[in-house]
């Protein structure tokens, strides 16, 4: 028998309650889940949610294309916009909500000074193309970050204006590119080397530059293996892109080497930051020989997720490519800030641009705010809370499930399928049990490399209670997992959450991807009855 | 540290039950050589939100606001009124510090804004079918070029001069690294610009932005029949998405790929981001486009929900053979264009489209009387293009002084064309006063 918490009750309960199904409701409502419709069921002509006045009547200047019938939008008052939007936020499960051990991600705690300083007037209502003269403090708000980026990381320069992880990725590999085109070796440098766990950003960023991508395999514990990639290194390598700590959570103890053989077969050492997260404080990227590295500051420095993105990805660069970083750049003159765009006259020669304007001026604004709140302490700190809490849940899982690798982990605490053999239950099915227990499911099926992954990243914002809480669930449901009585439950599984499993093979085939006059909600839908 | 829930107590009860003395132990895999001693010098330690948010009021006090200063400046952003229902909404923790929708079951709040979102991209532009955002309009011109590479197995991009010379150079640098041909036309200064004749056999696609850069507006109908007869594909940027609702869409002039910059709808200006890439295709392209989709499906109990989908597209399944290494949209930015347009609807947006050519065009008239200056453009929607007698940017800057943003030099986006030098680009929105009219107007006459 499996025990059940009552968290009401603040102790534990008895014995898992039996359910009773449930009865139907006439709105197909069950209390605070309420059935939605889209707004375009909801439209009626003759209302609109904005009070604009009456335009004057002008001589048309429209060369004549003035659109012709109706744009089909539809006309909603303002606390119909409300209501919507505030019954749909409640079908999402968030970071304010509890553990979202989405691993990799780095769903940590998203502070709200962030978000009002990035809407402070002076700073969220400047337009980029203002003259400099006017944005003098903008830019040395950009420069304060680079500067803090360069200081953690221990690299010389830094490009602000990738907009994400994918788009930094793409930026160190152009300067990558950029370098080797200067050295006169970029039509013979044409691999990429890049582990078997890699995120799929990598080899897809590298095959867009056309480069060939190899993968490197890794060893049993888990990290490059060494003598693999010494004999995969020659001249017609430009770069390796590895992640540290890599996607199984671990560090690569072996860094310096890599870094050491990968230089001096002449190629770089990208590195995707994907996981500094764990590090800052502790270690700088430029000490391990790193020539560039993305960072995320949604992940690391806790810029908001917001349902995916937006993100923002700046590139710290070594001295070997600094010279190539994009346009544009902050240029501090005496005790005046400005901007090396397009054309300006530079030292160095600049890849491109990436980008329009700055970046994304509200990430760092966010991002500083995050960065002077914590402090140098408070990052490292941070940093060995997340370290520590990864481990905590690894230790207190590893008798139940199935640790992919020895030893201590980083920030993350990586499990293989093994604990579910012979149940019939897979780590989709597993995930979805965690839903109905009020979790946020871990990252499920990365790394590619390890069986049925499951990653788990508590990140450093969670109390030890609720790790406690957490952990009592998962060994809960591991239990039940095991029972050999539960399989059907595991597969039905969430019961509880606003929909039960979604048919993604039907939505693959016969895509909907808008909404037509025509496509009524199908059968079995409250909405389709409200319809009729 | 306010942040950080655990206690000493925790920290140590935490490390028994992992079986380690210290933190220092689970770092073991740092090699030593790389393991830094004590923390870092040069930054400062933490402090409280109030220090906190008095640092970022001394950073907002070195700037001028548009909101405390006469703003005409456009150019790929634009300033309009965002209803506080839209920053409030994107203010929910349910919506702000939630992640991607990788689980449909418990992000259907993300999924549906998502599926609303591209319904209305696919309304404005005219187009069948719109991805779930990208990065920026800037970024997305560049995608939509690769994706017809993709299409058409060809590698030479004609590039109008009246794009955005940002995203002209964004376009340029794709090309020098991913390898393909950007042809570029000289600045379209006039409007008048042919690129018919340019089109050949191995033209992947002709980029042109509506209203252009320099602000005219263009029917490219017969620039898409061209662009068909000859196998390449009609890319059509618009950088002022507001304008949509007055103007003929994309789509009915025979676009293949729209993109838009939607930051107009929802978002601020940001001092140049983060905004919202609108991107829409026709339906026998959607399998070659970048980014996120989101499609309609049915549960287990055959209720209505939605799941991202084709993601067989996309860098975490197809890896080296992705269509784009994208992984991010812009969902955040993405809601407050949806709460937006929801917001406004079919008679808001049309209203507020005519209010912003009814404020251009006024704008028109009053700078048009000042000696001297005269307007490039016998078309534009709400920005449009300026000679002066003299060199734009000294101009400018003697009206920053005189607090007011004086829209933007051409030089400064374009600094190695002296053809351009004293051309100004200006625009209005609804938010353009009277006085802030007046204001331009007479500053203008002191320092021309």
């Amino acid at each position: 028998m499996v025990q059940s918490l009552d968290r009401s009750q603040g102790r534990a309960g008895g014995d898992v309650p039996q359910t009773t199904a449930a009865p139907a409701t006439f709105t197909g409502n069950r209390a605070l889940q309420i059935e939605e419709p889209l707004i375009f069921e909801m439209g009626q002509p003759g209302r609109c949610g904005v009070d604009l006045p009456e335009p004057p009547k002008v001589k048309d200047r429209l060369n004549g294309l003035r659109r012709s019938g109706s744009i089909g939008l539809p006309g909603l008052s303002e606390p119909q916009v409300v209501q919507h939007y505030t019954r749909l936020s409640q079908k999402n499960y968030a970071i304010d909500m509890g553990v979202y051990p989405l691993g990799s991600c780095t769903m940590k705690h998203n502070p709200r000074i962030n978000e009002k300083v990035a809407r402070l007037p002076g700073i969220g209502d400047l337009h980029p193309l203002q003259p400099v003269s006017t944005v003098q403090g903008a830019l040395e708000l950009i420069d304060s970050l680079a500067h803090w980026l360069k200081t953690l990381t221990g690299m010389p320069a830094v490009a602000m204006s990738p907009a994400a992880g994918a788009h930094g990725e793409m930026c160190g590999m152009m300067a990558i590119a950029a370098a080797l085109e200067a050295r006169g070796e970029r039509a013979k440098r044409r691999i990429v080397l890049a582990p078997e766990s890699a995120h799929g950003t990598n080899p897809a960023t590298a095959a867009a530059l056309g480069f060939t991508v190899k993968p490197i395999p890794a060893n049993e514990r888990g990290r490059v293996d060494l003598v693999a990639l010494k004999a995969a290194l020659g001249s017609e390598v430009a770069a390796i892109m590895l992640t540290n700590p890599n996607t199984c959570g671990l560090f690569e103890s072996e860094i310096v080497e890599i870094s050491k053989a990968v230089h001096e077969a002449g190629a770089y050492f990208y590195c995707d930051g994907a996981n500094f997260n764990a590090i800052v404080g502790r270690v700088r990227p430029g000490d391990l020989g790193v020539d560039c590295m993305h960072i995320n500051l949604h992940k690391t420095f806790s810029t908001p997720h917001g349902g995916g993105g937006p993100g923002a990805g700046p590139v710290v660069l070594s001295a070997a490519l600094a010279p190539y970083a994009p346009y544009p750049w902050i240029v501090k003159q005496g005790d005046a800030w400005t901007v090396a765009e397009d054309g300006a006259k530079v030292d160095g020669r600049p890849l491109g641009r990436l980008k329009a304007f700055h970046g994304q001026m509200g990430m760092f604004t966010r991002a500083l705010a995050y960065m002077m709140s914590h402090g140098a302490d408070g990052l490292k700190q941070a940093a060995e809370d997340a370290v520590l809490s990864a481990n905590y849940v690894m230790a207190a899982l590893k008798d139940v499930m199935t640790p992919a690798f020895e030893g201590p982990c980083m920030h993350e605490a990586l499990f293989d399928d093994g604990f579910l053999k012979d149940t019939g239950i897979s780590t989709l099915d597993f995930a979805k049990a965690m839903i109905d227990e009020g979790y946020h499911p871990m990252t499920m099926y990365f790394p590619l490399v390890v069986h049925g992954a499951m990653l788990i990243e508590p990140t450093e914002s969670q109390a030890k209670e609720d790790l406690d809480l957490f952990i009592a669930a998962m060994r809960s449901l591991t239990e039940r997992a095991r029972s050999g009585t539960a399989a059907e439950a595991f597969k039905a599984a969430p019961h509880f959450a606003p929909r039960r499993r979604l048919d993604e093979t039907l939505a693959a085939r016969k895509p909907i991807l808008r909404w037509r006059p025509s496509n009524n909600p199908p059968e079995g839908d409250p909405m389709r009855q409200a319809a009729e | 540290m306010r942040y950080l829930p655990l206690t000493e107590q925790d920290r140590r009860e935490m490390l028994a039950v992992i079986g380690a003395k210290s933190v220092d132990e689970l770092f073991r895999d740092v090699p030593p050589s790389a393991r830094l001693p004590g923390k870092i010098a040069d930054l400062p330690d933490h402090q409280g939100e109030l220090e906190v948010e008095r640092a970022f009021q001394a950073f907002a006090a070195k700037n001028i606001s548009p909101a405390s200063a006469p703003s005409f400046i456009g150019a790929g952003a634009y300033r309009h009124h965002v209803p506080s229902t839209v920053d409030y909404m994107i203010q929910r923790g349910e919506f702000l510090t939630s992640y991607t929708p990788y689980q449909p079951e418990i992000t259907q709040g993300t999924l549906q804004y998502l599926f609303e979102f591209q319904t209305q991209v696919t309304l404005l532009t005219g187009m069948e079918v719109a991805n779930a955002s990208m990065y920026d309009g800037s970024t997305g011109a560049a995608e939509a070029v690769l994706m017809a590479n993709r299409i058409t197995r060809r590698h030479k991009a004609l590039i109008s001069g009246g794009l955005h010379p940002q995203y002209r150079r964004i376009i340029e640098t794709t090309g020098r690294w991913e390898g393909f041909n950007a042809v570029v036309g000289k600045p379209d200064v006039e409007g008048h610009e042919d690129l018919i004749a340019g089109i050949d056999k191995e033209t992947s696609c002709v980029v042109v932005q509506n209203p252009s850069f320099f602000g005219h507006v263009r029917d490219f109908s017969k620039l898409a029949a061209a662009c068909h007869a000859a196998g390449a594909l009609l890319i059509v940027v618009v950088t002022e998405v507001v304008s949509l609702g007055l103007l003929q869409p994309p789509g009915d002039m025979g676009a293949d790929i729209v993109v838009c910059e939607g930051q107009s709808i929802g978002n601020g200006l940001g001092f140049g981001g983060p905004y919202v890439g609108l991107f829409a295709t026709r339906e026998k392209y959607m399998r070659q486009m970048p980014g996120r989709l989101v499609g309609e499906t049915v549960d287990a109990d055959g209720k209505r929900g939605f799941v991202l989908t084709l993601s067989t597209r996309e860098q975490h399944i197809r890896r080296e053979k992705a269509t784009s290494n994208i992984c991010t949209n812009a969902g955040l930015c993405a809601l407050a264009f949806t709460v937006h347009l929801t917001l406004l609807g079919e008679a808001g947006l049309r209203r507020l489209a005519e209010l912003n050519h009814a404020k251009a065009s006024e704008l028109a008239d009053r700078v048009s009387a000042v000696p001297g200056v005269k307007i490039v453009n016998e078309s534009f929607f709400n920005e449009f293009t300026v000679r002066l007698p003299k060199p734009a940017v000294p101009v400018v800057e003697a009206l920053a002084a005189r607090r007011i943003l004086g829209g933007l030099p051409v030089s400064r986006l374009l600094p190695d064309d002296p053809s351009v030098a004293n051309l100004l680009l200006l625009a209005a929105t609804e938010t353009a006063t009277e006085h802030g009219m007046e204001s331009l107007v007479s500053a203008l006459k002191e320092v021309l």
